[in-house]
């Protein structure tokens, strides 16, 4: 390894241009005034006890946590249906079918919550945090295939034929063997989709008939001045939050490699 | 080698055919393999033997023909109540368990209590020689620990067949020599019937009582290993196990049971029927291995034929050394193997020689 | 053989129908209503009969659409250039002076920011870029100005650095698997051959490591065209993109047939560049051969 100082330099630099928004949001979450500007104005936490103190916020999180833990639930349910078959069977339409699934990664997020919004309109489906579900799925779905694909691809089929072979049933092989190797993948794939969820904002706005939902509030709030240092507040509760959890994901999905004797081989994406 | 014909059949293949969409990788097996066999299915990858394999273990379905276990047709019977268990070439063991859980895992729903499970993994670790090595994780056992484990768990069931696919492969050259002897004293100590994948001729000769050898999807032939070695069927199974000589010939006569050939460099010369195997439609060859060559010294004289030549080449082994003769002053070269003894030096390249044969060594391919 | 399907291709149709129904139902129904909808005629809340061109038409007819459309995609491809070109260097150090264990880390510590809150993250760059902001006021304490900057007061300009800023890290992870993929000892082959370190990175690393910067591009430029929250929080919605556009259509003038045309115009955009970067691949994969 050669040191290359200036590149060094310039990835810290960069590190920096990435996280210094986020480094702000402590800052100012702390500063004791109304105006988010320098030079700051001493330390408060009263930013803090508003947000806690805040109903609108409460429902808002609530529901948040319901869209969240459904489409995550759902998402790695069917992630597991699609990676499972892409690993293990060839059939007629898998590359159509797959990319059909995995289109969402390639199509602005736009599109896919009109093209939804014009049929439930077109159909008569009232909004609800039910369609909010119905379509994060679509967008948390393609990131749970990535993830649950590689969690079985590392999986030696030969496991499966030995738990056959010694007398037991497809059904208990999964079971036995293959659920808890990729249990690692899908504890990963759920909380990936659980943040994705919780952060999503297009179709938490369009196809939720103005419930109140996390992001589609703070994004409300940010045109009121004299609610942005709560928002603040906010924010720097949920970058913490979101660091535990995808520390959280990362270790098991480290935890899967090692377990099923498996290269370390990149991250999530 | 043991007797096989008096054995009852375990395993028979009716004309079984497999396709992989349109590629046909079994095509038309048949033959039986004894009960308490020690078998194997050998040929270069690719030949359909682990296929083969996989169809006996229920891996595989057949597109058509039989496959026979213990005289019940195996015809829509899943691997899992197959009387067969199978080491996998990768050994496939469970890496979320311990050894005595891999071991015992085909005993989940076997009726007899805790305890005698376990004193049944217990015998069944000892048997491979991995006494006391139960409770360690899997996934930090060696290669050969972890083909013992494989043996074990598929042992443990008692299967009526063993189906061993490549399984020493993955080792080392020392590695695999120690656990080909210790393969065959297991394979006599269960009585089990074991069939053995292999590419490796070496192997497969030390090891089996039978050897069906395979070619693209067909057993070419399938015999015990000295049939296999001294008599093979065809020239490609001759080029497979070993090496071998082949040198042009012509048919003369053939009338009754010996044919009367002339060899190129070795003259004429008439062989027994059953050295010329049914004909394929080749151009005649006949096939010498090496080890029936012998160069002949000063004082020596043929106990049956002999054919002058001139070195060629001298590749020293050792214990050995390989002599490539030109053939009674023809372009026909031959390889042929002596052992070096004190008092015999080794030749050099332009010596004049003495190549001694035996007419019931050769082989005749037409 | 092959015409009938067999007992795997069963199993795996069977595996994947969930899944497969769920998308066909809630992504390839509602994409192909679309299409349909962008050739039929509008009316307020629903859309009639006679198949009719009339949206394609009125697109090209008013020039603000053109407008917003290719100032959607200057914007984007401006955003895309910066991003991949800020990446390259930081990917080229992760995969060549960072010891291989300690890789992971780095990725991670690239990757946490873009699982924060993506609309608290655009918020703060009010506070960087705006009146009193970090920018205006650490530049007039140094007594390098004496009026404020504001950058943020720039919609188009702000836009662009924000967008940068938010897929920045989609724009390493591509790069960087595709330079872990060129064989080390290909520059030693280069430098022994003697090449400089310059030249050996010109000729074999930077060629090699194309199919990463393409799909990187490819990756930022998709979500930033169609991107609707930036435009919508920085500069107030002064400088609205294709995203805002569609909203207008559909939602507030409920022209459906209009704003689907919208949409498959810019599907057809997305999709036309995407190609172009798809075949720019072809050409760079092509050419090692």
């Amino acid at each position: 390894m050669k040191n290359a100082p200036f590149l060094r330099s310039y990835t810290l630099f960069y590190l920096l241009f990435l996280y210094g928004p986020i480094l702000l949001l402590p800052i100012f979450a702390f500063n004791d005034s109304r105006v988010v500007a320098f030079p700051l104005q001493g330390f408060t936490t009263q930013w803090f006890a508003e947000m806690a103190a805040d109903q609108n916020l409460r429902n808002a999180a609530k529901n948040s946590l319901i869209i969240a833990l459904s489409v995550a639930s759902i998402s790695t349910i069917l992630g597991i249906f699609a990676a499972r078959a892409s690993v293990r069977y060839r059939f007629p339409g898998k590359g159509p079918i797959l990319g059909m699934v995995m289109l969402p990664l390639v199509l602005p997020e736009m599109i896919v919550a009109m093209a939804l919004l014009v049929v439930l309109l077109s159909i008569g489906i009232p909004l609800s945090l039910f369609t909010v579900i119905l379509g994060q799925v679509l967008i948390c779905t393609p990131f749970a295939v990535a993830i649950l694909t590689s969690a079985f691809q590392s999986l030696d089929r030969s496991l499966e034929e030995a738990a056959l072979d010694l007398g037991e049933t497809p059904l208990s092989t999964f079971r036995l063997i293959v659920l808890p190797l990729v249990m690692p993948g899908i504890m990963a794939s759920f909380l990936i989709c659980f943040t994705i969820s919780f952060d999503e904002f297009i179709i938490a706005n369009f196809l939720g008939s103005g419930q109140p939902i996390l992001s589609v509030y703070i994004f409300g709030q940010f045109r009121f001045p004299a609610k942005v240092p709560s928002m603040l507040a906010l924010g720097t509760v949920l970058v913490l939050f979101s660091i535990i959890l995808l520390g959280f994901a990362e270790y098991m999905r480290r935890r899967g490699i090692a377990k099923a004797g498996g290269k370390d081989s990149g991250g999530f994406l | 080698m043991t007797a096989s014909d008096d054995r009852p059949t375990m395993i028979e293949f009716k004309d079984v055919h497999k396709y992989y969409g349109d590629y046909h990788a079994l095509r038309g097996i048949n033959g039986t393999i004894k009960a308490g066999e020690f078998f194997s299915l050998l040929g270069p990858s690719g030949c359909g033997k682990t296929t083969l394999l996989r169809t006996i273990a229920g891996f595989e379905d057949i597109s058509s023909g039989v496959v026979m276990i213990d005289g019940k047709s195996m015809a829509g019977v899943p691997a899992n109540v197959r009387p067969t268990n199978m080491v996998f070439q990768s050994y496939a063991i469970f890496p979320h368990m311990s050894v005595a859980e891999n071991v015992g895992f085909g005993l989940r729903k076997d009726p007899r209590s805790a305890s005698e499970k376990a004193k049944a993994v217990a015998e069944a670790l000892e048997m491979v020689g991995l006494k006391g090595y139960g409770a360690r994780a899997a996934h930090a056992l060696s290669g050969g620990q972890r083909q013992r484990v494989a043996l074990a768990r598929a042992l443990i069931l008692k299967p009526k067949v063993l189906l061993l696919d490549e399984p020493l492969s993955a080792l080392d050259k020392k590695m695999r020599e120690h656990m080909q002897v210790e393969l065959i004293k297991l394979q006599r100590q269960v009585g089990i019937t074991f069939i053995l994948v292999t590419h490796d001729q070496e192997e497969a000769l030390v090891m089996s009582d039978r050897i069906a050898v395979m070619f693209e999807g067909e057993i070419a032939q399938l015999a015990d290993p000295e049939t296999l070695y001294r008599r093979p069927a065809t020239k490609k199974v001759a080029d497979f196990i070993g090496t071998m000589n082949f040198i042009p010939a012509t048919i003369l006569s053939e009338a009754g049971d010996k044919v009367e050939i002339e060899a190129k460099g070795l003259g004429r010369v008439a062989i027994d029927i059953a050295q010329a195997p049914a004909a394929s439609g080749e151009s005649p060859v006949v096939g010498l291995r090496p080890e029936t060559l012998t160069l002949l010294y000063d004082d020596q004289k043929a106990s049956e034929r002999e054919t002058d030549g001139v070195i060629d080449e001298v590749i020293y082994f050792g214990d050995m050394t390989y002599y490539d003769v030109y053939l009674g002053g023809t372009d026909v070269e031959v390889r042929l193997s002596m052992r070096n003894v004190p008092g015999r030096p080794v030749l050099d390249v332009g010596t004049k020689v003495r190549v001694a044969w035996s007419p019931s060594a050769l082989v005749l391919f037409r | 053989m092959a015409q009938i399907p067999s007992a795997e291709a069963r199993a795996g149709l069977k595996l994947i129908s969930p899944t497969a129904i769920y998308v066909i139902l809630l992504l390839a129904v509602p994409l192909a209503t679309v299409l349909i909808y962008s050739v039929l005629t509008g009316s307020r809340g629903s859309v009639l009969l006679p198949i009719t061109g009339e949206n394609y038409a009125e697109l090209w007819s008013r020039p603000v659409y053109g407008y917003i459309m290719l100032k959607s995609l200057l914007v984007a491809l401006t955003v895309t250039f910066i991003t991949v070109m800020l990446a390259y260097p930081v990917a080229y150090f992760v995969s060549f002076h960072v010891k291989p264990e300690r890789k992971s880390l780095w990725l991670f510590l690239i990757t946490i920011p873009f699982w924060t809150s993506y609309i608290i993250r655009v918020s703060l760059w009010f506070v960087i870029l705006g009146y009193d902001g970090v920018v205006d006021s650490t530049l007039m304490s140094l007594g390098f100005m004496d009026t404020q900057l504001n950058i943020a007061s720039y919609s188009i300009l702000s836009i662009i650095i924000v967008l940068a800023h938010a897929y920045a890290p989609f724009a390493v992870l591509p790069i960087f698997v595709s330079l872990e993929k060129v064989d080390r000892s290909l520059l030693e082959a280069g430098q022994d051959l003697g090449e400089s370190r310059w030249s050996t990175f010109l000729r074999v690393t930077l060629p090699l490591s194309m199919p990463g910067v393409i799909a990187a591009a490819l990756i930022v430029f998709i979500p930033t065209v169609g991107d609707y929250v930036t435009p919508e929080l920085v500069g107030d919605g002064k400088e609205p993109m294709i995203a805002n556009l569609i909203e207008t259509q559909l939602l507030k003038l409920a022209n459906f047939a209009q704003g689907s045309a919208f949409a498959v115009a810019s599907m057809l955009m997305v999709g036309i560049v995407s190609v172009v970067f798809v075949l720019l691949n072809r050409r760079f994969i092509g050419g090692q051969k």
